[in-house]
């Protein structure tokens, strides 16, 4: 039985990262510039020749923030789903992005009309604030209705405000640069240089290794708070951490990518199905791979499927993401039943 | 006695700082049931809640082997305690060998993965419990009765020495309450293992139990074997009983007799009369019962229901007083009915009774009883 599921694992392991393989090629590929795949792979080694520039400067740095930030996006939805027991629970329907949204927004602002250009680790600090602010708000709340169905309208709601402040704020902010601005406030993987990749990866892979070496007290949370302390997690620190974690990979995509829709549940709730199991360890490396070729596809469409205009990314994770949200909704409602 | 291996004095159990119950001692013993009963709401969950330390305890002190709980390390805490507790948890695409195996956490390392002898433990917790059957089975697909046998192999593969649980038998059907009580029974005795439990049925209570602790008003009322605690009509004061009673000997449980001069004559004896006294407490007709010796297996029920009963002491004839009385009260009643049909030299006198009923024309059968009860 063990050895089944090990073949299962691998299996799914192995094509998500073919899967990965050819999007990557794919984004590589498809463009404005079409390029054959000789050409990219003597572009790849040499550095040189006519189209070098579009894909160092602009497609590489893109594919690696999308198949990063949208691994992170996903990883950090299921830790929010196994936070709240609540497969319908994720960094976008909480509010989560749209407060750190905000928050980021507040301070380009600001920074903006004092004139100072701010680093990107700045923005990740301005977006973890938000993050966690927003996740404040939700657990008052929690703590107080222990409904799923009222936390998730909550964080609908607390979404909605920062959305709406956000756009009030970027409306009235007349620099130049607040056009940089909107279109981020929309939801995009694109304009990210090496140094915005270097900087994401690096806090990415951090937050990811942090929610490998939970993934033991996550699994035995998976059966309730009260049997997690009988078998000695301690469960105080134990929500702090995975709080803490949550809110940084989801500020980390924010801060580069805007807020991108139904990537934390979708995703999550795929590879569930795909490798029949939730068990943590086996999860976070597949919800990131999971969520890599999900951001690598959708990013991919965003793009090309109206050229030259550019569709925002979250348009295109909520037309792929809404149907498994509520197929999965549909799903669970059958087996309560027969319960 | 063996020493206790959990044990807490003065201990204060409550929420937010306010006591629910104070005072508590008890000591957890190998191979020994500790069982809690009480009314609802009394706190029996409260006292486990804070033995499996999901509550702070507001004072007094627990110890385990002899040290402060407070002081020893979570992991060395779940190698030592394990629970069962009540609710049931709903974790998504687990298998009952998942669940079990989860079991093994004070013991894996960093990443939680499972070694050879995680592995074969937690087969040995399911041969146990004997639920290998589930192994491939999704946890949120089976029955209340497996549920529950699965959890206390999760319980089991943990290695405990005290085992904690919260109203185990609570939604099972009456086989499987026998079936997981007489499991954990042999667990008990197998394995050594000092259990504390919370029940809410008191024949079982009476029955598997080693110790009663009887929790009520915010104390404990008492604390004994299932003799000392199920004394005549202390259940009924434990638990506020006003409309009914219940046999302290046989564990049984009477609803409250029906009150009034009596209507109908019982000529009962040696269990005949039983299912005739519940029939009429049911139909609200107030009824007399005699001649029944005491001890006899008809004299509890008739003592609960009758309105009126008249009784001999046991292993003599029955007297010529107490036949007057019965006499007396039967020749009142509008009919009598006599499921007796064994008559010797003890119960003569109901023999009499019979026929003195029957030449007045009283002797009615069962099913002509309603009819002639509405004339």
């Amino acid at each position: 039985m063990e050895e089944k599921r090990r073949f299962r694992y691998t299996l799914c392991f192995v094509s998500l990262l073919i899967g990965m393989f050819i999007l990557l090629v794919a984004n590589v590929m498809v463009g404005s510039a079409r390029l054959s795949i000789p050409q990219v792979l003597s572009i790849l080694f040499t550095k040189t020749g006519d189209n070098a520039a579009i894909i160092w400067k602009v497609r590489m740095p893109r594919l690696l923030a999308a198949a990063i930030l949208g691994g992170a996006l996903s990883v950090s939805g299921f830790l929010l789903q196994t936070f709240f027991a609540n497969p319908i629970a994720g960094p976008f329907v909480l509010g989560i992005s749209s407060s750190a949204k905000l928050v980021v927004a507040l301070t380009m602002i600001w920074t903006l009309s004092r004139g100072v250009a701010v680093g990107s680790v700045v923005l990740i600090a301005a977006a973890f604030v938000g993050a966690m602010l927003s996740m404040g708000a939700v657990l008052l709340v929690s703590n107080r209705l222990h409904s799923m169905a009222l936390l998730i309208v909550c964080g609908v709601m607390i979404g909605y405000i920062c959305s709406a402040v956000t756009d009030i704020v970027v409306t009235f902010a007349s620099d130049s640069n607040i056009v940089n601005l909107h279109n981020w406030s929309l939801g995009s993987f694109s304009g990210k240089d090496w140094g915005d990749v270097t900087v994401l990866t690096i806090v990415v892979f951090l937050g990811l290794a942090g929610a490998f070496l939970l993934s033991k007290p996550m699994g035995a949370y998976q059966l309730g708070e009260s049997y997690a302390r009988s078998m000695g997690v301690n469960v105080k620190r134990f929500r702090v951490e995975l709080i803490l974690l949550t809110g940084v990979l989801s500020a980390c995509v924010t801060a580069f990518a805007g807020p991108i829709s139904f990537v934390g549940i979708a995703v999550p709730h795929l590879s569930r199905r795909l490798f029949n199991t939730s068990r943590p360890i086996v999860m976070i490396p597949a919800c990131f791979l999971g969520g890599a070729v999900f951001c690598l596809l959708c990013d991919l469409i965003a793009r090309t499927l109206f050229a030259p205009t550019e569709l925002s990314i979250s348009s295109v994770t909520a037309v792929f993401g809404v149907p498994v949200v509520i197929w999965m909704l549909l799903h669970r409602q059958g087996r309560s039943d027969r319960g | 006695m063996k020493e206790p291996i959990l044990f807490a004095e003065h201990l204060d159990v409550g929420y937010k700082g306010e006591i629910v119950i104070g005072d508590i001692r008890l000591e957890a013993v190998p191979g020994q049931i500790l069982t809690l009963i009480g009314p609802n709401g009394a706190g029996k969950s409260t006292i486990l809640k804070t033995i499996t330390r999901q509550l702070d305890p507001i004072g007094g002190v627990i110890t385990l082997e002899g040290k402060d709980l407070k002081t020893l390390k979570e992991r060395d805490i779940a190698r030592s305690v394990a629970a069962v507790l009540t609710g049931r948890p709903t974790p998504e695409l687990m298998t009952c060998w998942d669940v079990v195996s989860s079991g093994r956490y004070p013991y894996t390392g960093r990443l939680g993965i499972l070694s050879q002898h995680d592995r074969e433990k937690t087969e040995e917790a399911m041969a146990l419990v004997r639920v290998e059957s589930l192994r491939e089975r999704d946890f949120n697909q089976i029955s209340d009765g497996q549920r529950q046998r699965v959890l206390l192999a999760r319980a089991i593969c943990q290695e405990p020495r005290v085992l904690i649980m919260d109203e185990p038998t609570s939604f099972l059907d009456i086989k499987h309450k026998l079936d997981f009580l007489t499991l954990l029974r042999e667990l008990v005795h197998s394995k050594d293992l000092a259990v504390i439990l919370s029940l809410h049925e008191l024949d079982l209570a009476q029955r598997y139990a080693d110790r009663i602790l009887c929790v009520r008003d915010g104390r404990v009322d008492r604390i004994g074997t299932p003799e000392e605690v199920f004394s005549e009509g202390y259940i009924e004061e434990l638990y506020g009983v006003e409309r009914g009673s219940f046999d302290a000997l046989f564990g049984n449980v009477e609803t409250e007799a029906v009150t009034g001069d009596p209507l109908v004559f019982v000529i009962g004896g040696g269990g005949s009369g039983i299912p005739v006294y519940r029939r009429l407490q049911r139909q609200r007709i107030p009824f007399a019962a005699g001649v029944i010796h005491e001890g006899d297996l008809d004299y509890p029920v008739a003592k609960a229901l009758s309105a009126r009963l008249v009784t001999q002491d046991a292993y003599g004839p029955i007297g010529l007083a107490a036949l007057r009385e019965a006499e007396e009260i039967m020749l009142r009643c509008r009919a009598v009915l006599c499921p007796q049909t064994r008559f010797g030299p003890m119960n003569e006198g109901n023999l009499r009774l019979r026929e003195l009923a029957a030449e007045r024309g009283l002797l009615t059968e069962p099913d002509q009883l309603e009819e002639l009860l509405k004339r």
